[in-house]
């Protein structure tokens, strides 16, 4: 594994609110989980630093409300963040805080640098767009103006996340929410992104349709040496997939290192919470 | 009490806002200025956004041609004439040389149209990326940012579905490589003539409230994939029953007893004009 991580994302902060003297420490006694009694201002996300390396899985977990997100959405530019910089090891992108960049360099980095595959298909698919247009969407979008190439692409991706071909031209509104989750992972990956987020990509899959997404995930990172952020509440699904792991609450990390240490050994009191309530 | 109407229908403030918004929409090709789109004693959605540029540009020595269908003796080409000419007295023409301002639905003329002439497109829908996003702050933004995969999407999904581009008008053009604009229900026929026009052309969507432009010498492209050509409708081996004119748009005729297939003119004057020059040609022969 290299040694330069390819995001470096230092001190992202997010708050619903202005904010006020009380909550501006986070052992304020006005601080009612990340929320402030005194002036009502959520601190979403407050002040995480982690790095993403070259090829490596990262697991965001935590319960519903802790921020992980937030936090994506805020990387892939999907929300404004109210604080923090981001770096992208990339060419023509070292040493820019991609967060103040703008919106038309923030798009080409969407096109072009990531890819996002979302918990509700229809916020990454245009659900009355042909499965194969959705996922040419993403390669007109990084400048592709031939059809040939595209289709033949497409039709590349469908077949590895195990889509019939004849139904390519069909669109996602008549698929099942797993076929939709599938397309869905295909478009994400059509213009070999060196990097993925995963936002809660299984839930509210049954199970079986569950294992062949994951393990679709698995098998892209293994022949792509894709970095992958995956966020999920699931720790079955952060255990398969993930080296490394972050464990947030409130809004804040508080906890993070190899998957295998933190199942096996949990050092904060909720993350021995989570991993003992695991069935 | 009958009192006379004011020239041209509107009020001189009212003519000012919508000529200033054609200057702007002049100095920034393609772009889509929002105006003020007034009533007006036709329904919107049936040409009063060029019937708006036609009022606040006319002036008495005019003349004015209305074309609806490439027929200027159609309903709504009829009222349209009668409502200027009624409010300004101009005179109005079927000859596409001698008019100097040319309102239109549909069509572009055959004729080659001059630098002292103005051609006013009647535009129902002006967005070209509607289809793809129902909100208007967000096309808005997308034209800002130069954002027109929603655009080259639609025409990937014709290929996907029918094997070409399908769309039977108002394919999407660049207009000087920046703003993607709808160049109005024109076939794909007329596209080309939009490119360096020499006249200037107008389009006006009176119930979307938008004027936007294509000034003289400008560059127009019709938005087409590598290796999807763009392509006018082909008349190929078929010519006008009538004048027998060829490279021309035909309508096709089919005649409901027989079933027989024919084709004439869409420009019923560029037909006519055609017939005279012919009886002219055979009149002169004939004394020979």
């Amino acid at each position: 594994m290299s040694e330069t991580p390819i995001v470096q994302v230092r001190h992202l902060q997010k708050q619903f609110g202005a904010g006020c003297p009380h909550c501006l420490d986070k052992e304020s006694v006005y601080l009612e989980k990340n929320y402030c009694t005194s002036c009502g201002t959520v601190h979403a996300v407050r002040d995480v630093s982690f790095d993403l390396y070259p090829g490596e899985v990262l697991g965001i977990v935590g319960e519903s409300g802790s921020g992980k997100s937030t936090m994506l959405q805020g990387l892939y530019f999907d929300g404004d963040m109210t604080a923090g910089e981001v770096y992208i090891n990339q060419p023509g992108l070292a040493g820019h805080n991609v967060l103040t960049l703008s919106s038309q360099q923030k798009r080409y980095i969407r096109n072009n640098v990531y890819g996002m595959v979302y918990q509700n298909p229809v916020h990454g698919l245009k659900m009355n767009f042909s499965s194969i247009g959705n996922i040419a969407e993403k390669m007109i979008a990084a400048g592709n103006r031939h059809v040939g190439s595209m289709e033949k692409r497409g039709e590349e991706l469908l077949k590895n996340v195990h889509i019939p071909l004849r139904r390519r031209k069909e669109e996602p509104q008549n698929f099942s929410g797993g076929m939709q989750q599938r397309v869905q992972i295909a478009k994400a990956l059509s213009n070999n992104p060196p990097i993925l987020f995963l936002d809660e990509v299984t839930t509210g899959l049954d199970l079986s349709v569950q294992a062949s997404v994951l393990d679709l995930i698995k098998q892209i990172q293994r022949e792509l040496q894709i970095s992958m952020v995956v966020v999920s509440h699931d720790l079955a699904v952060i255990r398969m997939l993930a080296d490394r792991s972050i464990v947030m609450l409130n809004g804040e990390i508080i906890e993070n290192g190899l998957t295998d240490q933190i199942l096996e050994d949990p050092q904060h009191e909720y993350t021995q919470q989570l991993v003992y309530s695991l069935l | 009490m009958m009192t006379k109407p004011h020239f041209a229908f509107f009020d001189e403030g009212s003519k000012k806002e919508i000529r200033r918004t054609a200057l702007k929409a002049v100095a920034i090709p393609g772009y889509q200025v929002p105006f003020a789109s007034r009533e007006m004693p036709i329904a919107r959605g049936w040409g009063t956004g060029g019937l708006q540029l036609t009022l606040s540009l006319i002036g008495r020595s005019d003349v004015l041609k209305v074309i609806d269908q490439g027929a200027d003796e159609s309903v709504n080409a009829v009222s349209i004439k009668k409502l200027v000419q009624h409010t300004t007295g101009v005179s109005i023409t079927e000859d596409t040389a001698a008019a100097n301002i040319i309102q239109s639905r549909h069509r572009i003329p055959e004729k080659e149209l001059r630098e002292d002439q103005i051609l006013i497109l009647q535009v129902p829908n002006p967005e070209p990326l509607r289809k793809v996003e129902a909100r208007e702050y967000l096309t808005k933004r997308m034209h800002a940012e130069d954002d027109y995969s929603g655009a080259w999407l639609l025409l990937f999904e014709q290929i996907m579905k029918y094997g070409r581009m399908s769309t039977g008008a108002e394919h999407p053009v660049y207009v000087n490589g920046r703003y993607v604009m709808t160049p109005s229900p024109i076939p794909r026929f007329d596209n080309p003539k939009m490119h360096q026009s020499k006249a200037l052309i107008l389009l006006g969507a009176g119930r979307e409230k938008k004027i936007f432009a294509v000034p003289p010498y400008t560059d127009v492209k019709s938005m087409a994939f590598d290796d999807y050509p763009f392509a006018v409708e082909s008349f190929e081996g078929k010519s006008c029953k009538l004048c027998g004119s060829t490279d021309v748009f035909l309508d096709e005729i089919i005649d409901p007893d027989t079933g027989e297939r024919s084709y004439q003119c869409n420009d019923t004057s560029f037909c006519i004009e055609q017939l005279n020059k012919k009886e002219k040609e055979e009149v002169e022969n004939s004394y020979v």
